[in-house]
């Protein structure tokens, strides 16, 4: 008997022992990623960043136009993926609840969530990029778009979710349309959650490199002409990280400690922003 | 607020109908009902995007199709000077690199999960969760380089080289822990690929466990069951068709990782057991050669590649999804 609770001890002590082993590891090489990123991009960092254009073989330079590039990218896709997505959001929360629409629909988006992001570059490749002739910004913005709406999808539809049916009850009880309990009501309670969920769908997009190699490309120089290609910096990063010049390594860094601080920054605000809602109720 | 002022306008006299007039560019049927056709229209259009995928990529992948038929998926040629392609190098690459991740990766996933959930004081809970979630949120690019510059050389060092030599003389495991020690390579690419879809396999596992109902893990602990035999006999068996569906995800993410690969697989076009020896992924073929495919045939086969992918990542998450939405409903 006594053997048999010493094994059962030991395997459990054993068991732990390991488990703990494991999440120390998981921890350590996060910090070990982390370090090398501020350390490497912090000893690159300089104001010039901001002021100066990407330069050639070299010579040193900034990383102006990527920044304002990425911008513009990221912000036109947000501003097709918004709308659509928090419509399709509505329909899968407020109308088709229960459907078998909904549900493949919800499936489906869900399955989308986790595509190869790769694969929305080929595609707009193919529909935009190829019958247009050339590489262009709209063809960027649209490859992150098809990344970025599913994000939002999810997060209205759970956050529609949330919003409690007698609230809906109370205003079609007094005789409000159909638009107008989704409009004054739905989205007025849910309001703090779905811009976390936008915040967090930029964030998704803010640093995805694959779907802009065959869309936006990358430009060497100053350019807001959504028609041609466009600088932004996570292609920037891509090709100067894999250049031996060490101006272009370090500025390759700048570039990927800017996009992280970028995403961290936009996921604690969304984290604040909810937390103060949450406090609110 | 709004509703309040509304009904105080007319909504006595116009009990029977709508009342709805904010929109003022519209009336209020005409409003109700294209607010709720954009509705429909948008959620169908996630419906066209996955359709446009399908679409857009056979219609690309066809003249290579056509040319080489399905023996594509085996042909273990991809030659771009004499214009031979075959998938069949980057599906190895892609099967070898999401294996050796998926093997290091779950049983960290696991082990983070049991560890947020049932063990961990609970100050430590919350930070450990967000540690988890920064490592989601690190770009694939930032895992590339780190890999690239950092990781390689202290893997060559310390891990390829003892590594190789331990083998050397053993059969079979001499054909496997093979290829140079330079660091770069498939092995190298599976590690990092780990560490990138860990926080989503541990998340959603964790959040599975907690799903376990309260008394019946009590009820284990009650008749005097250890940490480790209510985690064996009670967690793992209720939560085994999700958990499943945990790690298919992950497989998921991982065959179609594209950066951080592209970064540090060494792009070799051939076929082989050593798991040191470069490779190449689907995703980091398209990834490397795309920009440069100047003939038609060229650009079509890859293509035809990020069809085949699409189509594997199709399943895979289709099959997650179903395990995991089995436990939600």
């Amino acid at each position: 008997m006594n053997a048999v609770i010493r094994r059962r001890h030991f395997s459990n002590a054993f068991a732990r022992v390991l488990i703990i082993a494991a999440t120390i590891l998981v921890v350590a090489m996060l910090i070990w990623i982390c370090s090398v990123l501020i350390y490497e991009g912090f000893s690159a960092f300089k104001p010039t960043l901001f002021t100066e254009m990407t330069p050639p073989p070299g010579e040193s330079g900034g990383l102006a136009n990527a920044i304002v590039g990425s911008f513009l990218l990221v912000g036109v896709a947000m501003l097709f993926a918004t709308p659509v997505g928090i419509l399709a959001g509505t329909y899968l929360n407020e109308y088709g609840k229960g459907t078998w629409l909904a549900s493949t629909i919800r499936f489906v988006n869900d399955v989308l969530l986790a595509k190869p992001s790769i694969l929305a570059g080929l595609f707009i490749y193919e529909i935009i990029v190829a019958p247009m002739g050339s590489f262009s910004g709209w063809a960027g913005s649209a490859a992150l778009a098809v990344i970025a709406i599913p994000v939002v999808v999810r997060t209205t539809e759970d956050m529609l979710n949330l919003v409690p049916n007698s609230m809906r009850e109370a205003a079609y009880a007094l005789g409000a349309s159909r638009s107008k309990v989704i409009l004054s009501v739905s989205y007025r309670a849910a309001r703090v959650g779905m811009t976390t969920g936008i915040l967090l769908s930029v964030a998704r997009i803010a640093g995805e490199t694959a779907p802009l190699l065959f869309t936006a490309l990358n430009n060497q120089f100053w350019s807001t002409d959504m028609t041609s290609s466009i600088a932004n910096l996570p292609v920037m990063i891509f090709q100067y990280a894999m250049n031996p010049y060490p101006d272009w390594q370090a500025l390759a860094w700048a570039g990927a400690l800017l996009i992280t601080l970028t995403i961290l920054a936009l996921s604690i605000i969304s984290r604040v922003v909810l937390r103060s809602a949450n406090e609110q109720h | 607020m709004t509703l309040v002022e509304n009904s105080n306008t007319k909504a006595h006299e116009e009990a029977a109908g709508s009342f709805q007039r904010s929109p003022r560019f519209m009336n209020g049927e005409a409003f109700n009902s294209t607010f709720k056709w954009l509705s429909i229209g948008s959620a169908l259009f996630i419906l066209v995007i996955l359709g446009g995928f399908f679409v857009s990529l056979t219609v690309g992948a066809w003249p290579a199709l056509s040319k080489f038929g399905l023996s594509f998926i085996w042909t273990s040629t991809w030659n771009p000077v004499t214009e031979q392609f075959g998938a069949l190098p980057a599906i190895a690459g892609t099967l070898i690199t999401s294996g050796i991740a998926i093997i290091i990766a779950v049983p960290l996933a696991f082990a983070i999960a049991i560890y947020i959930t049932q063990l961990a004081p609970r100050w430590l809970r919350h930070p450990l969760g967000i540690a988890i979630e920064l490592l989601a949120a690190i770009p694939s690019i930032i895992y590339g380089m780190w890999g690239l510059f950092f990781f390689a050389p202290i893997f060559a060092e310390f891990i390829q080289a003892p590594v190789i030599d331990a083998f050397e003389n053993v059969p079979f495991l001499s054909t496997i822990f093979a290829g140079p020690a330079i660091g770069i390579g498939m092995a190298t690419a599976g590690i990092v690929l780990a560490i990138m879809i860990l926080p989503f396999i541990a998340s959603v596992m964790r959040d599975v466990i907690d799903t376990v109902p309260k008394r019946l893990k009590e009820s284990g602990y009650a008749i005097g069951a250890t940490d480790w035999e209510v985690t064996r006999a009670i967690i793992i068996p209720h939560c085994k068709t999700a958990m499943t569906g945990a790690i298919f995800l992950g497989l998921g993410r991982a065959l179609g990782e594209t950066m951080a690969v592209t970064f540090i697989i060494g792009n070799a076009n051939r076929i082989t057991a050593a798991i040191f020896a470069p490779g190449n992924t689907i995703a980091s073929t398209i990834a490397n050669e795309f920009q440069e495919a100047y003939s038609s045939i060229h650009s079509s086969s890859l293509i035809a590649l990020g069809l085949l992918l699409f189509i594997i990542t199709f399943i895979v998450l289709a099959v997650a999804r179903m395990m995991l939405n089995r436990i939600s409903s």
